[in-house]
């Protein structure tokens, strides 16, 4: 029997529509974007939002979490100071791309460029039928910035991509290529307001040559209205080094999607995630690691602090190729619950087709140790500067890896703040 | 300074009494020595006089300068001048030696109500502390006492117990795990620590310890009690016969 039924929306849905019809003749694009932004509403409009049905976003059921989606209207706002002195901030506001600073040895221009051209078509299309991000961002994505590191480049100073954003909307891209024997640290800073609600999605593509070695840092303070969702895919050229670290201390709700093919031989895929969750927000870091040839390593630990009713989630899956042989991959989840009332779901993964290989994974759920905290008090620190203290020292274990000292400092200072005004 | 009066206690919610009847009296000045076979309660002494929540007091008092300190946390004692130098340093990841030292310092000096410490001052005071103690700077760089050595937690105990300057010191069982030489180096800081207005209880296994750090009183603990005391020969006399005789003389 052939029957035509048309599906119904939620009002999130039905906005997130909406809002691309009121505004189709304004996207950035040549015919190729336009029918390639056309082809993902369509798919939009036809599969929705996801819900926990599906396998990726059981834990994060975006239909029934999403209740309203602010407008496309666009707010003023002004870059903020960059996070380490002595970094190159390129500052999307509000959506929409600055003219881009020159940094020596790093092609730097908008994605804009890129959508007016029509060089962007090729990248607006999903992963697959769940990539709710890449159907969405490739539907509504308007600027962002584009990295080409030379060859045998050492960046010296950070690169802050920066977007910044007061309610509304905002969709961008962040295609970043590092050259053969290139080193960069890279931060992507995600600023939100508080007094607005904002909707917001954000792809990083980060290709890395041979012996490239990059340090990429997701630093994510949305207002606590805001609706975030990030995807970040990297590919790991032979050799090469990504150290991927993410701070989430921000946002109402949080899906933050990492996609690693470990491509070349000899590569090493590094993840630190802090997720400091409060009120009651949720949190999503899902992380797909594909082991694709012999001789990788990766090595992943997320450590969360929980507090009132915030809800966390890290999926984490580990894909051995059969041909992977020797690879070692450790992945370890470890929680600060501090709340009764809050929540954190870990679910590791990890599918094994070599017989040579170590692949391990943990997960834990603690409270504040009592013993330290009763070393710590035996030295006249009261006990809440005690387990702030301890609190801190938990996720200041992972900062404490970066090799950048600066950068250290200031991450811990922001943690401290954070827990400051939450814990 | 301290008096200890028909101390009894038991670990948490248990029936196990581990102190039963202790009396135990230590003048300003004095350094006292606690002596006693494996599971006599001398941990366990130490713990209570810290204020460790694992272990209630069911009978009995503490006082110290003349208050009784049962009622208060860990941290008001500490405030008060009472330090526990601990048998097993606990290791806190992800704390800089140097950050706790200052929150240590900064806390107790908030709570008798001086004002906090400069930065300068603070680092010039563990510099010349440190000196002494032989602990290299990079140390302090590195969490508290995660990856140190057992030579290394016990000099940086008697680091905190220099900088804090407590009024009562308590050292449970500081010389064990310590090479000769640590020994001596651990010594000395202890020893260049004794003044009239401070007390000292060492508690040890061995008498080794008391060669370097040579007690006015010396105490024998068994089954919770203090069933000897005396001077520093007391713990020559141990060495050289063993608890039994004691033992079996208080019995």
């Amino acid at each position: 029997m052939d029957m035509q039924t048309k599906p119904t929306h939620t009002l999130a849905e039905q906005a997130i529509i909406d809002g691309f019809l009121a505004r189709v003749g304004d996207f950035p694009g040549d015919a190729s974007v336009t029918s390639a932004r056309d082809r993902l509403v369509s798919e939009f409009r036809a599969g929705g939002l996801p819900t926990r049905r599906m396998e990726a976003w059981h834990y994060t059921d975006l239909k029934a979490q999403m209740k309203i989606v602010p407008n496309m209207d666009t707010g003023l706002v002004d870059a903020a100071r960059p996070l380490v002195g002595a970094s190159t901030v390129l500052p999307v506001l509000q959506g929409s791309a600055n003219a881009p600073q020159a940094v020596e040895g790093c092609e730097i221009w908008p994605f804009m460029d890129m959508l007016a051209s029509g060089d962007a078509a090729k990248l607006l299309r999903t992963r697959g039928d769940d990539d709710v991000i890449g159907r969405l961002n490739g539907a509504f994505v308007t600027d962002g910035f584009c990295l080409e590191v030379a060859d045998d480049t050492v960046i010296a100073d950070i690169i802050e991509l920066q977007a910044v954003q007061n309610g509304g909307q905002a969709h961008t891209r962040f295609p970043a290529s590092f050259g053969q024997n290139s080193t960069a640290t890279v931060i992507e800073r995600h600023l939100g307001s508080h007094e607005r609600s904002g909707f917001s999605s954000s792809i990083s593509s980060v290709d890395l040559g041979a012996g490239a070695e990059v340090t990429w840092i997701i630093v994510q303070q949305r207002g606590d209205k805001d609706q975030h969702l990030g995807q970040l895919n990297a590919r790991l050229g032979a050799n090469s080094r990504l150290n991927l670290f993410i701070v989430n201390a921000g946002g109402k709700l949080i899906r933050q999607e990492i996609h690693i093919e470990v491509a070349g031989e000899g590569s090493h895929f590094n993840l630190r995630t802090i997720n400091l969750l409060a009120g009651d927000s949720h949190t999503d870091v899902t992380l797909t690691l594909g082991h694709d040839v012999p001789n990788t390593t990766s090595s992943e630990i997320v450590r969360n602090v929980v507090l009132d009713r915030a809800r966390g989630v890290f999926q984490g899956q580990i894909k051995v190729a059969q041909a992977a042989q020797k690879t070692d991959a450790q992945m370890a989840c470890n929680t600060l619950l501090l709340s009764d009332d809050g929540e954190f779901a870990a679910k590791p993964e990890l599918e094994i087709f070599a017989d040579d290989v170590v692949c391990a994974h943990g997960a834990t759920v603690i409270d504040i140790d009592r013993t330290q905290l009763f070393y710590l008090m035996a030295r006249g620190i009261s006990e809440s500067t005690a387990r702030g203290l301890l609190v801190n020292g938990f996720v200041d274990e992972l900062v404490g890896e970066l090799e950048n000292e600066e950068l250290v400092g200031v991450l811990e200072t922001m943690i401290e703040q954070w827990l400051a005004a939450h814990a | 300074m301290l008096e200890i009066r028909n101390l009894h206690a038991r670990i948490t919610g248990t029936e196990t009494e581990i102190i039963r009847g202790l009396n135990l009296t230590v003048k300003a000045g004095e350094v006292a020595a606690i002596m006693g076979p494996n599971g006599s309660g001398k941990s366990t002494l130490s713990y209570i006089l810290a204020g460790r929540s694992d272990y209630e007091v069911t009978d009995g008092d503490i006082l110290y300068n003349g208050e009784s300190i049962l009622e208060l946390e860990p941290s008001e004692r500490a405030a008060k001048g009472i330090f526990l130098a601990f048998q097993y340093p606990v290791e806190i990841p992800g704390v800089a030696t140097m950050q706790f030292l200052k929150v240590a310092m900064n806390e107790q000096r908030k709570a008798r109500g001086e004002d906090e410490l400069k930065t300068p001052e603070f680092i010039r005071l563990v510099k010349e502390a440190a000196g002494d103690l032989k602990i290299d700077p990079e140390m302090l760089k590195r969490p508290l006492n995660v990856g140190f050595s057992g030579g290394e937690k016990k000099r940086a105990e008697i680091l905190q117990m220099k900088l804090l300057a407590p009024k009562l010191c308590v050292l449970d069982e500081t010389d064990s795990g310590l090479d000769i030489d640590a020994l001596k180096i651990v010594s000395d800081g202890v020893n260049a620590l004794r003044s009239p207005d401070r007390a000292v209880i060492v508690i040890t296994h061995y008498q080794r310890l008391l060669e370097y750090i040579v007690p006015d009183s010396v105490h024998v603990l068994y089954k919770g009690q203090v069933i000897k005391s005396g001077d520093k020969d007391l713990a020559l006399e141990l060495e050289a016969d063993g608890y039994a005789q004691i033992i079996e003389a208080a019995a």
